[in-house]
């Protein structure tokens, strides 16, 4: 069994398709919506967490981009400018998720991408900006 | 008779690499086994450190005269507005100064941006007089161009610093960063038992004079800060449990390194900067000894509420507490993060610390103490005649 954060990001004409229900039935994935944005006729994003086989999430990834769903693992839409981080620890401070947090022993900050739950509160929390994520 | 050690005896043997330099955590951790009267024995200077935001800060110019020459009376750095009522070419850029149209570049950004030998546009306006007959200049300014470029901090350093939480139903932001409703979350400041002004409560060390790290370069403490208030109740360990003295310092931009300078923006607050400050404490006695031994367990803070007017006072917690992720506030367990670097702050610490070991830095005794027995009187507004 594994688990993994996916964005999905649906064209116009599939909102409307049951895709979740299909990878439940079929590929038997117990998924978690983490967050959703659904604009019916423009488009819509999700947050969702895959668990189950290997194989069977990497074939119902495949179903969703069959169906014309961009799907990309979480951690390819956050952008982390990590090199100009000074370690202030201001994103721990609204990270309730705990992505982000300090090393207690370094102080330094270690940021655990698995556990983001795209809040976005880190973007402006951020003092330096150092924040991008693409969810839509 | 308890051993007392001099400034001179100090600064011979750093001169001759023989002093024992330890970082203000390093003594804290000696003092677990070690009684103050073998610490003055064995150490001779201490390291303290902070790196964490001090809007109070800025830059002094002197852009150099053009030719034709203009008296600068109103000055735009990158569009940020520079206090311009000084002499002709002389301005005093402001860290947390910023055009209300871009909010998010200010003061602190453009002093970084020379830092770091970028060009940087300036723009000034004239009346034009007999002697400076232009009237307007837009050309660009450099790090090597410009004659003095001074930083000139009239508040940094704070002795101890709240502890900000928000008791609202709405998410507030501040200057100690995004403040969750309810209580979700607490932010602090300071880097505790190596804060520079919580090892020298008293301020015996600390004056008009002392030579300390100043982003990279050496710099002073040159006044006391501004808001210096010594009237602040102290814990049974002789530190103050709230935000108490202040220092103003100076130091040669040119000198500095961008590592130890960040320019900030708080979302919805506005600009600021980090600054990066260095201070070695002299162990001369018994008394030093013990005050620099001190242990976050033993600095206490308080936690204030910054989603109510007045700011109330909730709780009183300690550094090791705050440090160790969660403290409890009125029964409530809330996460806790800092807001200022503890690892920009230990680099600072342990730089200091191998630039006394080589001899490179000279420890100095304060030509003049800061007053004592301050305190704050609030702005009371008055009916102002012809207002």
């Amino acid at each position: 069994m594994v688990k993994k954060r996916y964005i999905l990001n649906f064209p116009p004409e599939s909102g409307d398709k049951p895709l979740s229900y299909h990878l439940v039935r079929d590929y038997d994935i117990r998924i978690n919506i983490l967050k959703a944005e659904v604009y019916p006729g423009k488009r819509g994003s999700l947050l969702l967490e895959l668990q189950g086989k290997k194989e069977n999430i990497e074939k119902g990834v495949k179903y969703l981009t069959d169906q014309h769903v961009v799907c990309e693992p979480l951690e390819k839409r956050i952008h982390f400018e990590e090199k100009k981080c000074i370690d202030c620890g201001n994103c721990t401070a609204v990270c309730f998720a705990g992505a982000l947090t300090m090393n207690r022993e370094t102080w330094k900050l270690e940021f655990d991408k698995s556990k983001c739950v795209v809040c976005e509160l880190c973007i402006p929390a951020c003092p330096l900006h150092l924040f991008e994520i693409d969810f839509k | 008779m308890s051993k007392i050690k001099t400034y001179e005896e100090i600064n011979q043997k750093l001169k001759q690499g023989k002093a024992v330099v330890l970082t203000a955590e390093e003594v804290s951790q000696l003092a677990k086994h070690a009684s103050p009267a073998e610490i003055v024995e064995k150490v001779d200077v201490v390291t303290t450190a902070t790196f964490g935001a001090m809007c109070s800060s800025g830059a002094l110019i002197n852009f150099g005269h053009p030719s034709p020459p203009i008296r600068m009376e109103k000055i735009r750095l990158n569009g940020v507005p520079c206090y311009e009522g000084l002499a002709a070419v002389d301005g005093y850029i402001g860290a947390t100064a910023c055009d209300p149209d871009t909010p998010a570049y200010g003061g602190a950004h453009v002093i970084q941006d020379l830092l770091e030998g970028k060009e940087v546009v300036l723009e000034a306006w004239g009346k034009g007089t007999d002697c400076y007959p232009r009237k307007h200049i837009y050309t660009s300014i450099h790090i090597n161009t410009i004659n003095e470029f001074t930083l000139f901090n009239p508040r940094n350093a704070y002795q101890n610093y709240n502890v900000a939480v928000n008791t609202t139903k709405r998410m507030i932001h501040t200057y100690m960063g995004t403040l969750l409703p309810n209580m979700r979350n607490a932010t602090y400041s300071t880097s505790g038992e190596l804060s520079p002004l919580l090892n020298d409560p008293e301020l015996r060390t600390i004056g008009i004079g002392t030579r300390i790290f100043l982003c990279g370069a050496q710099g002073f403490v040159v006044w006391n800060g501004t808001q210096f208030n010594t009237s602040r109740p102290k814990n049974k360990f002789g530190v103050p449990v709230t935000n108490a003295a202040t220092i103003a310092v100076m130091g040669n931009l040119k000198e500095m390194s961008p590592e130890y300078l960040q320019a900030v923006y708080y979302e919805k607050y506005g600009v600021s900067m980090f600054v990066g400050i260095g201070i070695p404490i002299p162990v001369l006695d018994e008394d030093l000894a013990r005050r620099v031994s001190i242990a976050n367990s033993q600095i206490e803070t308080s936690v204030l509420d910054y989603g109510t007017e007045g700011m109330p006072k909730l709780d009183q917690v300690t550094y090791e507490q705050l440090q160790s992720g969660y403290i409890r506030v009125k029964g409530n367990k809330i996460r806790t993060a800092p807001v200022s670097s503890l690892a920009k702050a230990r680099k600072i610490a342990q730089e200091l610390k191998v630039q006394l070991q080589n001899g490179q830095f000279e420890i100095s005794k304060p030509i003049q103490l800061f007053p004592k027995n301050t305190s704050l009187k609030p702005l009371k507004e008055t009916e102002a005649e012809n207002g």
